[in-house]
């Protein structure tokens, strides 16, 4: 089957509310992911991507429930495994914009196996993780990226387990495009999503957003955040990888980009290479084993 | 140092004759052997794989898990009881594919566990398809056309994760990879031992030739500083013409098990069902339902 | 069952004869059985293959087997005609399965075996005639031109496989093959003086136009993928699924289509979920132990109402259990595996030939009613080589499934889960304006967004175990639904699903012969089970007789369940397939327990 292309290119001007599904979001009032809704609707609206040909994977969590608030296709997913299915939905379809959407938990614990493997096929996907340092739709437990020591009701002695740091681990998992956010800073988080919307490739999107009911670093996070360097060459792996180490500082913005062939690409250079511009025949297939 | 021979055992090894395993096992025997650990002293885990049969070429205890699956149940293991040396070993395509996520928690988490990788970036019990560590453009069964993912970088997963020891071994050079496994062993936290394996039976291109041509001891470097993150990151990096073996990282930091506040009475197993504290906690806890 | 031989004249075309190597595993045993199965096939006999190799890569023992004859056969024979041991093990560990007259076949270059009354032995120095041409690894090729001799096969048809099967290798290694081949036959016609009791060769009169094929259950499979239109594969590595996977990544990417190794099971169903989402025809091929952990996306993939094709390749389980064995261990599974109730369709093939047109048949019904299905296949099924006819491509049909256009609903939002009275609502795919939906895990109304009421609950639930109903009332109008062989006015009946039918069918010809009224009731289709023809089929009988390769009876709990009937259970859990006499032993048995004997 031929890559389809659904449709024509169109000269309708999009705004932010085009993208508004007639869904009430269930989250509480003043959680970070407000942030990073309004702002994925600014950016769909900015490029002026057609909402019928966004598709959104998500897993389970509080932010497993984004792809239904938005007026695009969606794939509420199980626990975890948004990659697989934006992966698949992507190679059926190459025209389509495809991201994968989950909280920490859902993308490093239980999905955690899966990240790597994405960045390395260099999926031309976006992969959104809303990161509250906490498992919030199950009530507060400590996450993967909770600090040490943090005390909840599954932790009451404090967690003993140190924190996973996703962009450094984006970084080693070798991904073509790694970014973080702060949902607080709708503006940037624009940018940053129609910069890796835009990325050809898979594009690794960290953004901060506090769960104000079970852990609120809103106060925190606005101490510690501040830009990358000016001078930040994002072609320099080594330099992103000790900037993202920085345990005092917190940097936003975009920490490496290149460019590598999509896998989409490589999988159509696969196939005019095996079939060597012949057409398919069944028959052919079948007379290798006849008598 | 103790006599090889206690850790010879009965079954009868079905590694392909010439397979970089044996120089694995010989190192792991010898490592054992030279920091006078008895069999019944060690606990081995592994997953599926040609490599994951290790545990049954040795005596030691062992115990073959699920594909992908070992260092979960080796976690469990080490809390109840730590007294026992814990050393999972298994391929790349266990370690790094299905037992990735695994992989990368054990490090987070710091659990004093050697992970011993047999690393032959190939699948070779199922009959050679491409593994998370085969380069890319590897002409495999699963890839004819060239194999289309970039390999994954263990080390650099390793680190980024917060390993606190990591080192790369080749299965060809068995004594300088038991002082690694020894070293490993001894070190307090997670250690990761990747083994360059040469599998001479699905992978043609990454032969011992291949490795002996690219392979230099890190240590033998000018500036080499395995408690420095940003240069271990700079030799994780590093494959292709130049392939450093060696500790890369090696730092000190409190392991799992010595931060789990029960554990400070001594090893699970050994700790009384029916405490002398029991009958009280139960009253009090009742009380809070009266 | 043959003539003793006459040396004045050729003895009469053999209709059965089972044949088995052994050896020692690097020394090319499988590929002599494949050499020596095409070769007869080419020559217009039909032939049954089975093998067992051993779990490790390099050493072990080989085993291969064929049988042989001028019908179709139909398992995998009950005792050994002809043994050709290249090695001490091979005679050590077959030896006693070879039946009195048989015929022991032999390097005698490795063993010297002692001479037993009645059993014709023939010695061939194997090994040093490989050597003596400087082709040591050729010396099964050797023993092929040998047999090819002893037992009457065409030679042209022999030189035409091996250069069929072995010529991709290149020419020299080609021409030191049929030197190989030329020093056996050569060295037969020369020294082995006792005339074979069996004849393989068929008179070129009475060959007819040839219109077979001769493939693995696992090639038959996803060839009728590729004929089904499947465009998206997405699979991890497990035996014995992994030469599906292999096939496939060569073929797949003519088609256009896109084939990924994932990370996991996890990865590989969840890809081909989503690739199904956005449109295309996907699947994924694994064993018991990767359905065990596809089975969280199962339930998702029926609660989403997505299209998708799993297939398990069974094998003998528990646990990691013995991945080289065979089995029907994961019917309950299949079946029944997943938390909470959700519809799945299973199809369980029969034959090698059922492989394809059960491929074919679960890509449409997964289009058609928008829900995993589940094919069941096994170990044996999968890797043995059989003849079989040639596919009847006017059976293939492409269905589609059911897609929205824009002007369907009438309002403004789409509702992507509209219960229906099929149950099947109208799919919209991404890029298709209007529309959007999410598709979702949690309950949900007919839009799709999540919902929890208990009306609400019922009305989905039943709107989705609607659409098995549908699917059911369809599969019963399909001849090929349920295979029914046999005694027309049965008194016992054998009930038993896949592979299982081959050995059943034999066993019941030669119940049959023995004035036994029996007869075979095997659905290809598992989920839904056909009941109502069921019930009709146990209604009359005196004795069901339930064969499975598992071991507490999976299939018989289930009727059992179903109907509170007393079943009889023949559970073979040893890692091997059923033979015909098993399941002729076990009629004969209940026949005479439970049949009231009629007058005359």
């Amino acid at each position: 089957m031929p890559d389809r292309v659904v449709h024509e290119p169109t000269t309708k001007v999009y705004t932010a509310s085009d993208y508004k599904s007639n869904v009430k979001p269930i989250w509480c009032p003043g959680c970070g992911d407000f942030g990073v809704l309004s702002s994925f609707y600014k950016a769909l609206a900015d490029l002026g991507i057609p909402p019928e040909q966004a598709v959104i994977a998500s897993g389970i969590g509080c932010s497993g429930r984004f792809p239904a608030f938005v007026e695009a296709y969606g794939f509420h997913g199980v626990h975890g495994r948004a990659l697989p299915l934006a992966t698949g939905i992507k190679m059926a379809n190459p025209s389509l914009y495809v991201c994968a959407v989950g909280g920490d938990g859902d993308a490093f614990s239980i999905g955690g196996g899966h990240v790597p493997h994405a960045a390395r096929r260099n999926i031309d996907i976006t992969y959104i993780v809303m990161d509250n340092q906490i498992y919030g739709l199950t009530k507060g437990q400590p996450s993967p990226t909770s600090p040490l020591g943090m005390e909840k009701k599954a932790s009451p002695y404090g967690s003993i387990e140190a924190p996973l740091n996703p962009i450094l681990m984006a970084l080693a998992y070798n991904a073509s495009f790694v970014a973080r956010g702060f949902s607080a800073k709708p503006k940037e988080v624009v940018e940053l999503m129609k910069m890796a919307l835009l990325h050809k490739g898979f594009a690794f999107l960290q953004i901060i957003s506090p769960c104000v009911t079970f852990n609120d670093t809103y106060e925190h996070f606005k101490q510690i955040t501040l830009p990358l360097p000016a001078d930040h060459d994002v072609t320099d792996r080594s330099r992103a990888m000790t900037l993202a180490l920085d345990e005092q500082n917190m940097y936003l913005g975009v920490f490496y980009k290149v460019e590598r062939p999509s896998y989409v690409t490589s999988v159509r250079a696969v196939r005019s290479k095996a079939s060597g511009g012949a057409q398919f025949d069944l028959e052919k297939i079948i007379a290798r084993y006849r008598t | 140092m103790y006599d090889l021979k206690l850790y010879e055992s009965i079954d009868e090894n079905t590694w392909c004759p010439g397979c970089g395993d044996f120089g694995i096992l010989a190192a792991v025997k010898q490592a054992l052997a030279q920091l006078e650990l008895a069999p019944h002293e060690v606990m081995f885990f592994s997953g599926i794989g040609c490599g994951s049969k290790l545990p049954h070429y040795l005596k030691a205890n062992g115990y073959d898990s699920l594909h992908g699956r070992g260092i979960p149940v080796a976690t469990g293991f080490h809390l109840v009881n730590p007294e026992l040396k814990v050393i999972q070993v298994s391929g790349d395509g266990d370690s790094y594919g299905i037992g990735g996520n695994h992989f990368v928690n054990a490090a987070r988490r710091n659990v004093d566990i050697v992970h011993i990788v047999e690393n032959n970036q190939i699948y070779a019990l199922t009959k050679g398809q491409y593994s998370p560590t085969s380069e890319k453009g590897m002409i495999t069964t699963t890839t004819p056309e060239g194999a289309i993912e970039v390999a994954t970088n263990p080390l650099a997963m390793a680190l980024a994760a917060g390993a606190t020891f990591i080192a790369r071994g080749f299965a060809n050079d068995p004594k300088y990879l038991a002082n690694l496994i020894a070293r490993g062993i001894m070190h307090k936290g997670y250690a990761l031992i990747d083994v360059l394996q040469p599998c001479i039976t699905y992978n043609k291109i990454n032969t011992k030739e291949w490795y002996r041509m690219r392979i230099y001891r890190v240590e033998d470097e000018q500036g080499y500083d395995p408690a420095d993150k940003e240069w271990a990151f700079r030799k994780a990096l590093e494959w292709g013409e130049k392939i450093p073996v060696g500790v890369i990282y090696e730092v000190s930091l409190p392991t799992y098990e010595e931060q789990v506040a029960v554990l400070k009475q001594g090893p699970l197993y050994r700790q009384p069902l029916h405490g002398p504290t029991m009958a009280e906690d139960f009253e009090k806890t009742k009380r809070e339902f009266m | 069952m043959t003539k003793a031989a006459d040396k004045t004249m050729a003895p009469a075309v053999t209709r059965d004869v089972t044949l088995r190597i052994g050896g020692e595993s690097g020394e090319g045993i499988v590929t002599t059985g494949e050499v020596l199965a095409r070769i007869a096939a080419y020559a217009g006999l039909e032939v049954y293959t089975l093998r067992t190799i051993p779990a490790e890569i390099k050493g072990g023992h080989v085993m291969f087997q064929m049988r042989v004859g001028s019908e179709p056969v139909h398992s995998e024979g009950d005792a050994l005609d002809i043994l050709l041991a290249f090695n001490q093990e091979a005679y050590d560990k077959h030896h006693r399965e070879l039946r009195a007259g048989g015929i022991l076949i032999y390097d005698n270059n490795e063993l010297t075996p002692p001479a037993i009354a009645g059993e014709i032995q023939y010695a061939l120095p194997l090994t040093s005639l490989a050597k003596g041409i400087d082709f040591f690894r050729g010396k099964n090729i050797v023993a092929i031109g040998a047999l090819v001799k002893i037992f009457g096969l065409p030679y042209d048809k022999a030189k035409a496989v091996v250069e069929r099967q072995l010529g991709r290798r290149g020419a020299d290694l080609l021409a030191k093959n049929l030197q190989a081949l030329e020093v056996g036959y050569t060295y037969a016609e020369q020294n082995i003086t006792k005339e074979a009791p069996y004849n393989l060769g068929v008179p070129e009169g009475e060959r007819g136009a040839d219109h077979r094929l001769v493939m693995s259950g696992n090639q038959a499979l996803a060839i009728g993928a590729l004929a089904a239109g499947c465009t998206f594969y997405a699979g991890y590595p497990i035996t014995p699924a992994s030469d599906i996977m292999e096939f496939l990544a060569a073929e797949l990417p003519k088609v256009g289509g896109t084939l990924i190794q994932a990370e996991d099971e996890m990865a590989a169903l969840g890809m081909a979920m989503g690739a199904s989402y956005a449109g295309a025809r996907a699947m994924t091929a694994t064993s018991g132990p990767g359905l065990d952990l596809m089975i969280e996306l199962l339930g998702h993939a029926s609660m989403t109402e997505t299209p998708v094709v799993i297939v398990d390749v069974q094998r003998a389980g528990p646990s990691t259990g013995m991945p080289t064995k065979t089995s029907q261990g994961d019917l309950f599974l299949a079946v029944y595996g997943g938390h909470d109730d959700f519809p799945r369709l299973v199809v369980a093939p029969l034959s090698v030939e059922d492989c394809f047109y059960a491929a074919v048949d679960a890509f449409n019904l997964a289009e058609k009613y928008q829900m995993p299905v589940i094919i069941l296949s096994d170990f044996a099924l999968s890797n043995r080589v059989e003849t079989i006819p040639s596919f009847d491509m006017s059976r293939v049909q492409r269905v589609q499934r059911l897609l929205w256009t824009a002007s369907g609903d009438g309002d403004n939002s789409y509702r992507r889960y509209r219960v229906t009275e099929s149950g099947i609502s109208p799919m919209s795919l991404p890029g298709m304006v209007g529309g959007s939906y999410t598709a979702e895990g949690l309950e949900h109304d007919e839009t799709g967004a999540p919902g929890y009421d208990p009306e609400l609950h019922t009305t989905m639930m039943e709107k989705r175990f609607r659409k098995v109903r549908t699917a059911a009332d369809e599969i019963r109008t399909w001849p090929h639904a349920i295979w029914r062989y046999g005694h027309p006015e049965p008194e016992v009946g054998i009930v038993g699903w896949g592979s299982t039918a081959g050995p059943a069918r034999e066993a019941i010809d030669r119940a049959l012969a023995d004035g036994m009224k029996v007869a075979a009731f095997f659905p290809r289709f598992l989920s839904p089970l056909p009941e109502a023809e069921l019930s009709a089929f146990v209604a009359p009988l005196k004795a069901v007789i339930v064969p499975e390769l598992n071991y507490r009876g999976q299939l018989a709990d289930i009727i059992q369940g179903r109907f509170c009937m007393q079943i009889h259970r023949l559970n073979k859990f040893t890692g091997q397939a059923f033979t015909a006499g098993e399941i002729y032993r076990k009629i004969a048995a209940v026949y005479s327990e439970w049949v009231v004997p009629t007058s005359a």
